[in-house]
């Protein structure tokens, strides 16, 4: 067994683990957090997204034991004081998701494109940069056009001039 | 997967002293391959020394047109850096068609040439730069390194500590991705120095990554995409699987070739 300590949005936490534990197992059964979810289990779909000091990562490509020390942040960590963060109400505006599966992973994945990218982003830029992540329901057209929507509320200034 | 005991290495010396412990020590960095291996049970290693945070290993640097890029350095690092950037695009832009964005974040330049799989983008990269592996030990011209599928010079417990090499004057790396999987069914390196140039092929060759010496004199005598055109590809020694045939793949060596050289910068 192994003690693993993180940061998980904000708070310290550790606990102990088998050495073989993937991060998405650690997160999701020890920690609770479970809405980071398990899609396909192969480091394929996305589902498992998370950021991992400040980047996006696939939770099921790395054990807990490789993480410790790190610090993490869920889609649980987004919203701040009851208020969706921006990309979080982008999605539900824009009807981003239909069963709601590969949300999570979408929605981290988005967060990390606008702070890496920038706000002006392209759809091409979206549509690239979703590439690693897997939906079967919305044909992602809703999923581009909430990323972007996002990015737009996300520029700078925008919200001091509302 | 199949239990394993973790090791964190914070030196090149512990990591290979580490190595010589176990029954079956593996070196991991990014871990993009060889954790979905060990879930799948392809890969069972009692022992997993983890190379993520030895300094030594992380960063880039450009002196002239010398590179020294650190075995950890991560797909998005190479993708990112200005510096790398400025004097070998073609590089920078090969590791930002990687995988996805997530992949490129722990996936690294060591990790990716140490396991040499076929179709991955690196070897084709390195071979076609004429790079130097450097190890805990020595160094290794890309030419003798990489031996064969997932195959490469490396002996037992050798780290790799980081790449080294000259920026030649144009490069540009073009790839067919496969739909699904993203890697490449082929890809191709081509690099234009004062001594010569090097086309390097992946994806495509039966025995993995290789040099095409035809193209490589057509491109010396005139560098540009028509010259490539007429360069036969025999297509007895490429790999042909249920994605495509080996007459298809050297038809896509071919047009890889002429696009990697109109894009060379």
């Amino acid at each position: 067994m192994a003690k693993v300590t993180l940061t998980v949005n904000g708070r310290t936490v550790s606990g102990e683990c088998e050495e073989r534990t993937l991060l998405v197992h650690f997160i999701r059964d020890k920690l609770g957090l479970t809405g980071t979810h398990v899609g396909c289990d192969t480091n394929q779909c996305g589902a498992c997204v998370i950021h991992m000091d400040g980047k996006s990562i696939k939770s099921c490509s790395i054990l807990a034991v490789q993480a410790s020390g790190s610090s993490i942040t869920t889609i649980e960590g987004l919203a701040q004081n009851g208020e969706l963060h921006p990309v979080q109400a982008a999605f539900k505006e824009h009807h981003g998701l239909q069963c709601g599966f590969c949300t999570p992973g979408m929605v981290m994945t988005a967060v990390d494109l606008i702070n890496s990218k920038g706000t002006s982003l392209t759809e091409e830029d979206v549509r690239h940069g979703l590439e690693g992540n897997i939906c079967r329901c919305t044909g992602y057209h809703n999923i581009v056009k909430s990323v972007l929507s996002a990015a737009d509320a996300m520029q700078p200034g925008r919200q001091a001039a509302e | 997967m199949y239990a394993t005991n973790y090791h964190r290495a914070s030196s090149v010396d512990e990591a290979v002293k580490l190595a010589g412990t176990g029954d079956d020590t593996k070196y991991v960095s990014g871990g993009q391959t060889l954790i979905a291996t060990m879930k799948q049970r392809l890969a069972a290693p009692s022992d997993l020394i983890d190379l993520r945070h030895v300094p030594s290993m992380k960063g880039i640097s450009v002196s002239g047109r010398s590179v020294r890029i650190g075995a950890a350095a991560t797909h998005a690092e190479v993708a990112s850096s200005s510096e790398l950037r400025a004097v070998c695009p073609g590089l920078a832009d090969l590791a930002a068609g990687i995988g996805d964005p997530h992949v490129r974040h722990l996936g690294t330049i060591g990790g990716s040439i140490a396991n040499n799989d076929p179709a991955a983008d690196y070897p084709a990269g390195l071979l076609g730069l004429g790079a130097t592996i450097v190890t805990d030990r020595r160094q290794i011209a890309a030419d003798d390194f990489f031996t064969g599928l997932f195959d490469t010079a490396l002996e037992a417990g050798e780290v790799i500590t980081e790449i080294r090499f000259e920026a030649p004057e144009k490069s540009a790396y073009a790839k067919f991705a496969n739909p699904a999987s993203r890697y490449a069914m082929t890809g191709v390196f081509v690099a234009k120095t004062g001594g010569g140039v090097r086309v390097a092929v992946t994806g495509a060759g039966s025995d993995g990554v290789f040099r095409h010496q035809g193209m490589e004199q057509a491109l010396a005598g005139n560098w540009s995409a028509e010259a490539v055109a007429g360069v036969a590809v025999d297509s007895s020694e490429l790999l042909s699987d249920l994605h495509a045939s080996a007459e298809y793949r050297a038809n896509l060596v071919r047009v890889m070739a002429k696009r990697a050289v109109a894009a060379a910068r």
